[in-house]
């Protein structure tokens, strides 16, 4: 669906991206992770032609972004970064006017994806008036308005309540049940919540492609249970634990009141859980909380990505 | 050019912007105010019936507004990033280039519109010979498009709307005072000098002789302010 081919783009001397390749498919949702600064942005406006690359090319479909812009555009629908939308028109008015330079023929479109992104209410607001929620929800309404077979968001849910954040989430995985989907973040969670695919880019270099679930298997099988217990002194539930088979550390994370709160590095062979609570059991200790932790994606990233600008994760 | 929809579309949503927000409404009554006082308050001491003294207002008076009317035409989308949404959206830069010197020149159609009041008023009190009237509106619309053109390229070189209002403006003023400094060149550069001048060919239609030498000008002023805005914007990528 989507070939990048051996792309660069440079800023005068600086290098915002640096000769990287991939391949999207069809049906796809793609996360583009990385630090602040690491290029995803720039490789997004390329995409989208809005810039044009110093060296390698885009192809989109059967296009060549830079030879046939209009047909890429036209099969893509783009939420830029904080979508920027036309603050002084009413919702209805702006959405008419990109369904108008879209050519999209059937009159109940607006209203349509004004359903679609629970714009209802906010209809005949200024976009100026209107929440970031709000707004972001606009943009993407705006680029799904003549239903594209593409979909590039930059940072969807960047500046958006939990709840928000939810729903809009939710509907980037309903879209991208049938259309490919592209959306940049530099949010973890994001990615393992929504996407198949996560390209991993730092400093302008892609340093992983993976599907999710085989990039998180990379990070290494272990798995951590975090208990809450009451009953004895840290330092005797220690000794007891740490001897049990595939336990390979114990950590304390939190002594208060007689409540203690430990981690259980386990090597992941078997899940340990029932065998910890029976120990539980037997020594009469009380069991406040007991869950699993996988290794998450957030230690490949950092470990890929740990050169990277200082405290931008 | 075979897509022009695209370009008309802008037009009507910058059109439309201009109405729902006061810049229209002030620029007009600031337009009219001054241009109607000053041609009236000397209209009577002539006692003739003809519109001229308003015609040669025109030039310095588009030369300031209509760099006010496009400042922000894409100032403001650089401003506010939406210039993004635009470029991404299936249309040329071409497109959208034209539609936004057409919005520019409606707008200042719109704003003179209203001055048709004078002419028929004057056609009250004496007999107006029609051919310099239609011939002044004739030139005030390409004008109008030039100064646009020149407005929408100062403000594609800046996010600044006041910095593309003083750029556009300097630019208009001086193609509409080149011809009053003739008389300091030699004579050989002064047909050259007098060709360039805007006034100059403007005061030559609204005398109501319509020549293609003064048309082709305005549009080879409109061609070079475009192709210089286009160059800018394709030059940013």
């Amino acid at each position: 669906m989507i070939s990048v081919n051996n792309l660069t783009k440079n800023y005068g001397d600086v290098c915002a991206v640096g000769d990287i390749s991939f391949a999207i498919r069809k049906g796809e949702i793609t996360g583009l992770l990385g630090p602040n600064g690491a290029g995803k942005t720039t490789t997004l406006r390329i995409l989208t032609g809005f810039l044009k690359a110093t060296k390698g090319n885009v192809v989109v479909g059967d296009y060549n972004v830079e030879e046939n812009p209009l047909q890429v555009k036209e099969m893509i629908g783009y939420l830029p970064e904080s979508a920027p939308l036309y603050g002084d028109m009413m919702v209805y008015d702006y959405l008419e006017f990109i369904k108008k330079i879209r050519e999209v023929e059937d009159e109940h479109r607006v209203r349509e994806i004004a359903d679609l992104c629970g714009l209802q209410g906010v209809m005949h607001k200024n976009i100026n008036e209107l929440s970031k929620g709000y707004k972001q929800r606009v943009g993407l309404a705006h680029a799904m308005i003549h239903n594209p077979d593409i979909l590039i968001l930059d940072e969807p849910t960047s500046g958006l309540d939990p709840n928000q954040i939810i729903e809009i989430r939710n509907l980037i995985r309903e879209i991208g049940k049938e259309k490919t989907v592209i959306l940049s973040t530099h949010i973890l969670p994001e990615v393992e919540a929504t996407c198949d695919r996560v390209i991993i880019i730092d400093r302008g270099n892609i340093v992983a492609d993976d599907s999710t679930a085989q990039l998180r298997s990379s990070a290494g099988k272990d798995i951590t249970i975090l208990l809450e217990l009451s009953g004895a002194s840290f330092d005797e539930m220690n000794n007891v634990l740490r001897e049990m088979d595939g336990v390979k550390m114990v950590t304390l994370t939190s002594d208060r009141e007689d409540h203690i709160s430990m981690s259980l590095v386990t090597d992941g062979d078997k899940d340990l859980r029932p065998d910890v609570f029976s120990i539980i059991k037997d020594r009469g200790w009380t069991l406040y909380e007991m869950s699993r932790e996988y290794r998450s994606l957030e230690h490949v990233f950092r470990d890929l990505t740990r050169g990277g600008v200082d405290g931008t994760i | 050019m075979e897509r022009y929809k695209g370009a008309l579309t802008i037009t009507a949503k910058e059109l439309r912007t201009y109405f729902t927000t006061p810049i229209a409404y002030i620029v007009i009554t600031v337009f009219l105010a001054i241009t109607g006082w000053l041609f009236f308050s000397t209209f009577f001491l002539y006692g003739q019936a003809e519109m001229r003294g308003f015609f040669e207002l025109l030039p310095l008076a588009f030369a300031f507004v209509v760099p006010a009317i496009t400042m922000r035409l894409f100032s403001e989308e650089k401003n506010t990033g939406s210039f993004e949404i635009m470029m991404t959206l299936p249309v040329s830069t071409v497109e959208v280039l034209a539609g936004k010197i057409l919005a520019g020149t409606l707008f200042t159609v719109i704003m003179i519109l209203p001055t048709i009041v004078y002419a028929v008023s004057i056609g009250f009190v004496g007999d107006i010979d029609p051919g310099p009237v239609v011939g002044g509106y004739f030139g005030a619309i390409l004008l109008g498009a030039a100064f646009s053109a020149i407005g929408v390229f100062s403000s594609s070189l800046t996010k600044n709307q006041i910095v593309a209002f003083i750029i556009g403006f300097a630019i208009c003023l001086l193609l509409t005072l080149i011809g009053k400094f003739l008389f300091f060149l030699p004579s050989g550069m002064v047909n050259v000098v007098e060709y360039i001048g805007a006034e100059y060919h403007f005061m030559n239609i609204a005398r109501g002789i319509i020549d293609l030498q003064d048309i082709v000008y305005f549009l080879s002023v409109m061609a070079v302010a475009g192709i210089a805005t286009h160059y800018v914007l394709e030059e940013r990528r």
